[in-house]
């Protein structure tokens, strides 16, 4: 349950903040995803790619809906790209494809993010 | 060679979690239904809601963690998970009824609770198993509960102990339950999980009066003001109509006899 596995790396887009996330995201996760989330500084938006998911339990689930939180607060749009027709369903499921944006590509989350 | 060795372990890891994640996560519902109303349950507020997480909620938004440490001796986290799961029920504090599906908790799983607010106010809701694994399982509320947002049972061991945990990720569902929330409800919910951990460790530990450890977060203080409509959702209130239409409908059964 407090395994953390997960690898994140920050790579600036223009204006956005893409966090290369690889391994299991579980509740372990917090240090190194908002840790990453710290590095993003003052990007307009957060892009997450999720091509590099091996796992991703309810925990993990729940750090995204407060990275959501930190992002709205300082006026960040929040998105995903490289989901899994899975995970796609598990944003579904929760509901969490409501407010965190989902592209099939990073170039079409950029695109959004006004970033290209 | 090693390179090739750490690609198989590697693979093979893979596909332990793609098996997991298949099994633990519920498949995607648009609407809850239940099966099966157990006896003395009241499907009130389940059928036909969608679910609703923090992010649907209207309220601030809390992350409350309770923590119960006890002896690894006594139990593993994957045993008492396991019997957590099974039993459930039992452990939850009295004046409340979860009514649970037979085989215990799995994931898609629908049940009712009938609950006792402040005031003996009595509510029927219900929640969805979201995921559930040999470690942790999370139920999910519907639209009306209380609050919108998902709980989170599990255990883990560190060092000599294996410590159960409850943690609570959740905005109040409206602003009457927010309001709610304010005036004693943060506290009995607070009381509600301190009991169900200390149920949980005299399973194990019945010699001792459990320690609770409970930490209580604000991550969002902000409400979500566009979020009141979920009033017309309100279990609250449409437990309280029902309870109101007793007597009518106690009569109507006597005139059809």
């Amino acid at each position: 349950m407090t395994e953390t596995t997960a690898v994140c790396d920050v790579r600036r887009q223009g204006p956005a903040g893409v966090v290369d996330i690889r391994g299991n995201v579980t509740a372990g996760s917090e240090e190194v995803l908002m840790k990453a989330y710290d590095s993003a500084g003052d990007a307009t938006a957060i892009v997450l790619n999720f091509s590099d998911l091996s796992y991703m339990n309810s925990g993990g689930i729940g750090l995204l809906v407060t990275l959501l939180v930190r992002a709205n607060r300082h006026s960040q749009q929040l998105m995903a790209y490289g989901l899994s027709d899975h995970y796609r369903q598990i944003f579904e499921l929760t509901r969490l494809d409501e407010a965190v944006g989902i592209h099939d590509s990073e170039q079409a989350a950029l695109r959004a993010a006004g970033a290209v | 060679m090693a390179e090739l060795d750490d690609r198989t372990v590697e693979n093979v890891e893979e596909q332990k979690a793609a098996a997991r994640d298949a099994t633990s996560w519920a498949k995607t519902v648009s609407r809850l239904s239940v099966s099966e109303v157990p006896e003395g349950a009241l499907n009130l507020n389940v059928t036909g809601k969608r679910l609703a997480g923090p992010v649907q909620g209207f309220g601030k938004m809390w992350q409350k963690t309770y923590q119960s440490h006890l002896s690894r001796e006594s139990v593993s986290a994957v045993d008492l998970v396991a019997t957590w799961k099974q039993r459930f029920p039992d452990f939850w504090p009295e004046g409340n009824r979860f009514y649970g599906p037979l085989t215990g908790i799995a994931p898609g799983e629908v049940a009712l609770l009938n609950m006792t607010l402040p005031g003996r106010m009595k509510l029927s809701t219900g929640v969805m198993v979201l995921y559930a694994d040999e470690e942790s399982f999370t139920l999910m509320t519907p639209q009306g509960h209380m609050f919108a947002g998902w709980i989170t049972f599990s255990a883990t061991e560190r060092d000599d102990e294996t410590i159960a945990q409850v943690q609570v990720l959740m905005r109040a569902s409206d602003p009457i339950f927010e309001m709610g929330l304010m005036l004693g409800g943060h506290r009995q919910e607070d009381q509600f999980w301190v009991h169900t951990l200390r149920n949980v460790a005299a399973q194990y530990e019945a010699a001792r009066d459990a320690d609770v450890d409970v930490q209580v977060v604000c991550v969002d203080k902000r409400r979500q003001w566009s979020r009141w409509t979920n009033v017309w959702h309100s279990s609250a209130i449409w437990s309280t109509v029902y309870m109101l239409g007793a007597p009518v409908r106690g009569l109507r059964g006597l005139i059809r006899r």
